[in-house]
């Protein structure tokens, strides 16, 4: 058994393989800790630049707890069964002693009476074994697996109620790491770890219990042997740890570097940075080489030196045991079976190394989950919610009224000073200004991924924290200019905005936005599977079906966040005309920086650091000469000849 | 983009033999075989000492202590303590022994796989995602390491062992010794029979933390389309269903496992119960000893860890040998041919290309130039269909057309990114065909569409461009891109990390970063790939008055989808359905032509232009 440490040191196969590939922020997948910082960071952070989110300090430990909870039955029930399957595997060297003592001396004189119970018990405690440690494994899953379900159900909730400004600093690579290798972590401590922990030491007290049990003198001394073994795992889990996270974050490093040079083989190959990179690569899996041979090395060392201790005690209680039985003070069966026990008690011993490794990242990997979990979501679902409404079909929009709103982050820094506005339903209004205007928070407090910090917003005089999350839905759209395909097929990817819509409604949305012809040209039309091969579909694209799915969601009031800048001119033009003929008469927040868009509007708001200095019609303010919007708009011109 | 949609691994699982595969490890094994097969012989000898210990306890048993024999009983116990001592030391000599040489192994395949995949051309990206990749390069590499280091050496181990040992069982009492290795050989079996139902089980749970890992990325970064439509809960019940069903194979898996444990427990000790009523009883009738017994059943005891692991051994071989050739999967990939095929040839294309006179050839030349993604089903319409374009030296040409009609595939040809499928491209005369792809690319500087900035400092992702240029080219390129003012408000400026690893900059602060990599080696041929479009109108008009200046006199293609773009332009080439449609100035364009007129203004003929 002495020999086993290497093979389970690693996490297992099916954790080491990024199934799902992609921006699965790989650097946090490679190990235990970050590697980056240990512990709280210095000065300014919030944690955000760090994995560590604010937590309580006992927050891991209830997280635990509170898992284990609704499992307790099945957990005791894996215990009680580990117990007895514990008794009647290590009851093997005390049968021995028992036949060589008792039952050869009774088969000597003819009683055949002891051997027979020897085999019976022998027998039963075999089958027992088997059945029970069947039976612990099975129980043990399903705590183990329900427990996994609930932490992994509650981390992707979690994600979803966490508001976008969260989303936007937390990132997502950190976000999918969470519920991806820092729940696997902690699934291997439970399945490999865990497990192992909880039989050995059951195994090392029922051991000592019987070497005490047979002789007190046996017993004593292998209880006095865990001193020196004490220390020397308390001496390798310091120096493992320092070690383990060095080698993570040396990994990481290798991870980050590898992936930077596919992410961006186009750069990579066109400036011939090639062979600059073998070098970089060569420097960085140097260190990780160097590192993960001294971590090798400090595990080899430390099997070693827990092997000579257990040798050595062996061979000294042995020697020993052999001396009382020359003397006559004890029995012939009772050396062999308690050689027999020590040998099995020193087994596990080069387990711990594992263990601890298991126990390491499951701990760090649990901080980190807590810290995310501990967060409170700062767009509540309503207490009393309450419906908008009907709107009248000659008018479909509804009316928007900022009421003294104003907006900070959570850190300081006023985004948005004290405002108040009213957008008319039915109107288009487009709002410019430079980067950092306050544009984007604007169209987000509307579409309520932000909640004000002071006053309210209201449509059709309901204010938006009052309604639930499905009817704002149905009121509020917004089309950002990420425009994000989820697996599945082109019209299962339209039809979001509208999960009940026909075919024909899909393909309509499809038409008014001129979408329909490059679909129709894909290798299975509408039902191309936007994440296979030959469905190579282009931003542009991607934008034109993320307006089909506004199309088909029909909303009262949308809002375009640069939602057209990745589209080309007839695109562009496309959606300008659907907003005039498909969405017409819908309240509607335009941000764009192409002027083009812009002047199209009923109403033009320019923004400058979080304050609205021109409002007004196109027309007015370009006549109005000297504004911000009328500059703009000359430079516009002049670049279209 | 469950694990079974990885199109690259998927190939009908193919008749591989496992001995083979891994002797493909060889060449890396090589310089270490010395320490590796020395390594083996140790654990061998270490091995062998967990046999020797129950024959000495048998000794002491039979000898000093029924004798009485004082100084034998110290002996025994001293030999024991050799036997013990030499057993750590040799387990521990044998892992010094390859602890380093291994990681080196491990860290020369992966040099070797990043070098390659480097090289590899652009198309192979295209269709191997990262996350592939980097799991060859890492998980599959350590479990590598880990083969090599454990069970490559146990499996001879363990075999030696349990050959020997059965031989001593034999030769300490015959029929003890057949009752205790009758179940050895089922044993193995069955082991090997259960890994192989397990593996499947657990194969089809990585599948499914595949499918969930996709859901649960996809529903952090769509997060902004799930709350704008309020899809919370179509994605939460896909999320619930995947994990339960990911719980159910679990739980299988766990059955399967217990099973197997039972089995490998459970059974031995049947034997080891039935060697133990029999050895008592000839204990019993006089015909062996009771040092024989305990010496026997220590034995015995000794070999089920040798047995039990035999299944899983074999388990991990079958792993490694995934590994492997997963790994070579990827080596396997061919290098595209670099340098011209020889040197005369290449030469002899040169001159060719030259005949014609350098005045008319010069510039950048496409002739007749067809492409065809590698990987395209044969019957396909050619992306590219018959390009005839020549942009005169020192000319800008600007390349418009719709969505799709081939543009950024058209400018990927230029530096060899993609390889031209007929037809031929030239630089001042010279085929790039005949080029080496860095000559190639020394002369062609991009900017892509997508600006991808690497984890470095601003001044080092600048100076990619040109390793050679100076701080003054460094300034002149950030000022032809507009990006000094912003670099100059970088907490570090130029000094800057940015990249994945550093702070993190907006999309038109990038672009303009990646404009001033292209523009600052002064390349005599550039190619810009809608390099505005991120940018805000006034920080546009400024980036075109500087880049007009470094146009004026380079050879450069620009894709444009808008007007002010295209302006940048002597002329104007128009692509359509994979063919150049038209070419001309920007008006000559709005005037003749319908589908130009539409792509830049989005009206139709009879239209005025707004």
């Amino acid at each position: 058994m002495s020999t086993t440490v290497e093979e389970k040191d690693r996490p297992r196969q099916s954790g080491a393989t990024p199934s799902g590939g992609g921006p699965a922020g790989p650097a946090e997948a490679a190990g235990p800790a970050p590697g980056t910082g240990g512990g709280t960071a210095a000065g300014e952070s919030d944690g955000f630049d760090q994995d560590l989110l604010p937590a309580p300090r006992n927050a891991p430990r209830r997280l635990l707890l509170s898992l284990v909870r609704p499992h307790r039955a099945t957990v005791a029930l894996a215990a009680v069964l580990l117990l007895l399957q514990q008794a009647a595997v290590q009851a093997g060297p005390l049968l021995v002693a028992i036949a060589i003592d008792r039952a050869v001396p009774a088969a000597a004189g003819g009683d055949y009476g002891p051997v027979t119970a020897v085999a019976l018990v022998y027998l039963a405690c075999a089958a027992g074994s088997g059945v029970l440690l069947y039976g612990f494994i099975t129980v043990s899953a399903r705590a183990c697996q329900g427990l996994l379900l609930d932490l992994r159900g509650r981390i992707y909730r979690q994600a979803q109620a966490l508001s976008l400004d969260f989303h936007d600093r937390y990132t997502s690579g950190r976000l999918i790491s969470r519920s991806t290798s820092d729940v696997q972590s902690l699934r291997d401590l439970m399945d490999e770890g865990l497990q192992e922990l909880v039989i050995v030491t059951v195994s090392v007290v029922y051991i000592v219990a019987l070497l005490c049990y047979l002789d007190i003198g046996l017993g004593g001394a292998a209880l006095f042997s865990f001193v020196p073994l004490a220390l020397l795992v308390r001496g390798f889990r310091r120096r493992s740890g320092v070690l383990f996270s060095r080698r993570s974050s040396a990994i990481a490093t290798v991870i980050v570097k590898f992936n930077e040079t596919l992410n961006g083989i186009r750069p990579v190959q066109a400036f011939r940075r090639e062979r600059r990179n073998d070098e970089e690569f060569r420097t960085l899996n140097k260190h990780h080489e160097r590192v993960n041979g001294g971590t090798i090395l400090e595990l080899a060392r430390f099997v070693v030196t827990s092997r000579l201790i257990a040798n050595t005690v062996t061979a000294g209680v042995v020697l020993w045991g052999a001396y009382r039985v020359a003397e006559g003070e004890l029995a012939l069966g009772v050396l062999a079976a308690g050689a027999l026990y020590l040998r099995r008690l020193y087994d596990p011993l080069d387990r711990f190394a594992m263990i601890l490794n298991y126990y390491e990242s499951a701990t760090a990997s649990l901080h980190k989950i807590a810290g995310l979990l501990a967060q409170r979501p700062d767009v509540p679902e309503p207490e009393r919610p309450v419906t908008l409404p009907g709107r009248p079909a000659d008018r479909p929009g509804r009316e928007v009224v900022f009421e003294d709103v104003s907006f900070s982050y959570r850190t300081g820094g006023e985004v948005l000073p004290r405002f108040s506005l009213t957008l008319r339903a039915g109107e288009t209004t487009a709002v410019v200004g430079a980067t950092g205007a306050g544009k984007s928070t604007l169209a987000k407090l509307l579409a309520r991924f932000y909640d004000p910090t002071g006053g309210r917003v209201l449509m059709d005089g309901t204010d938006l924290r009052e309604l639930t999350t499905p009817e704002l839905r149905r009121g509020v759209v917004m089309v950002t200019q990420e425009a994000f395909l989820f697996s599945g097929t082109v019209a299962e990817n339209i039809a979001l905005g509208k999960p009940d819509a026909t075919r024909e409604e899909i393909e309509a949305a499809a038409r008014a936005i001129g979408a329909h012809e490059f679909i129709t040209a894909l290798p299975e039309g509408y039902d191309t599977d936007v994440r296979k091969r030959g469905g190579r579909i282009s931003a542009g694209q991607r934008q034109l079906v993320a307006f089909a799915r506004v199309l088909l969601a029909d909303p009262s009031v949308v809002i375009l966040d640069e939602a057209t800048s990745s589209l080309d001119i007839p695109g562009e033009k496309a959606v300008q005309r659907a907003m005039a003929t498909a969405l017409r008469g819908r309240t509607a927040l335009v941000i764009a920086h192409r002027l083009s868009t812009v002047v199209t509007a009923h109403r033009v708001l320019v923004m400058s650091a979080g304050r609205i200095i021109e409002d007004g019609s196109p027309a007015g303010l370009i006549a109005d000469g000297d504004g911000q919007f009328s500059d703009l708009h000359r430079a516009w011109r002049d670049s279209l000849v | 983009m469950s694990a079974s949609a990885h199109a690259p691994e998927d190939a009908p699982a193919r008749k591989r033999s496992v001995v083979r595969s891994l002797l493909r490890l060889w060449p890396y094994v090589r310089p270490v075989r010395v320490r590796l097969f020395t390594a083996a012989g140790v654990a061998i000898v270490a091995a062998g000492m967990s046999l020797v210990f129950p024959l000495v306890l048998g000794w002491i048993v039979d000898g000093p202590i029924a004798d009485g024999d004082t100084g034998g009983v110290l002996a025994g116990g001293l030999l024991l303590l050799v036997v013990g001592l030499a057993e750590a030391l040799l387990f521990g000599f044998r892992r010094w022994l390859v602890a380093r040489p291994l990681a080196g192994v491990e860290a020369a395949m992966r040099a070797d796989i990043y070098r390659h995949v480097q090289r590899l051309p652009v198309a192979f990206h295209d269709r191997w995602p990262s996350g592939q990749l980097l799991s060859r390069a890492t998980g599959d590499l350590t479990q590598l390491r880990m083969f090599l280091a454990f069970p490559l050496t146990f499996l001879v181990v363990n075999a030696t062992m349990i050959v020997v040992g059965c031989g001593l069982l034999l030769h300490q009492d015959r029929v003890l010794g057949l009752v205790v290795i009758a179940p050895v050989i089922p044993l193995i079996v069955v082991c090997l029979v259960f890994e192989r139902h397990y593996s499947v089980a657990s194969r089809r749970s990585q599948d499914q933390i595949g499918d969930l890992t996709t859901v649960v990325e996809e529903s952090v970064l769509g997060i902004r389309i799930i709350k704008g439509f309020g899809r919370h809960r179509s994605q939460a019940r896909a999320f619930r269903e995947l994990s339960q069903r990911l719980r159910s194979t679990e739980l299988r898996k766990s059955r399967l496992l217990g099973a197997i444990m039972a089995v490998i427990y459970g059974l031995p000790e049947f034997f080891l119960g039935g060697a133990l009523v029999l050895g008592v009883l000839r204990v019993a009738d006089g015909s062996i000893t009771a040092g024989t017994l305990v010496a026997f059943m220590a034995v015995a005891l000794a070999l089920r860890w040798p047995v039990e692991s035999m299944g899983f051994l074999l388990a991990l071989c079958n792993e490694a040998a995934t590994a492997t050739d997963r790994y070579f999967e990827v080596m396997d990939e061919p290098l595209p041919a670099d340098d011209p095929p020889s040197p005369a040839a290449g030469a002899a294309a040169r001159a060719a290309a030259a005949s014609p006179g350098p005045g008319a050839a010069g510039g950048m030349r496409f002739e007749n130039v067809t492409f065809r993604f590698p990987d395209a089903p044969p019957g396909t319409p050619p992306v590219l269909d018959g390009i005839d374009l020549h942009i005169r030296p020192g000319e800008t040409m600007a390349l418009v057309g719709g969505t799709g009609s081939g543009k950024t595939t058209l400018i990927n040809l230029v530096p060899r990114l993609h390889e031209v499928t007929s037809g031929r491209i030239t630089l001042d005369g010279e085929d790039i065909a005949a080029l080496s792809r860095a000559q190639v690319r020394q002369r062609v500087a991009v900017a892509f569409e997508e600006p991808t900035l690497f984890s470095a400092t601003v001044r080092e992702n600048v100076l990619m461009g040109a390793e050679e240029a100076g701080s003054r080219e460094f300034a002149r390129a950030l000022r032809v891109s507009q990006a000094d003012d912003f670099v100059a408000a970088l907490p570090a400026g130029p000094e800057t990390q940015v990249g994945e690893q550093g702070m993190s900059l907006s999309g038109g602060q990038r672009q303009r970063l990646a404009l001033a990599r292209a523009v600052v080696g002064r390349p005599p041929f550039l190619v810009l790939d809608d390099p505005l479009s991120a940018l805000d109108v006034h920080t546009e008009a400024r980036v075109e008055a500087a880049l007009r200046e470094v146009l004026a006199d380079t050879t450069a293609l620009v894709v444009a989808h808008r007007p002010s773009t295209v302006l940048l332009a002597d002329r104007v080439a128009l692509l359509s359905g994979g063919r150049i449609a038209a070419v001309g100035t920007h008006n000559e364009l709005l005037n003749s032509s319908d589908e130009y007129r539409y792509l830049l203004t989005g009206e139709t003929r009879g239209a005025l232009v707004r």
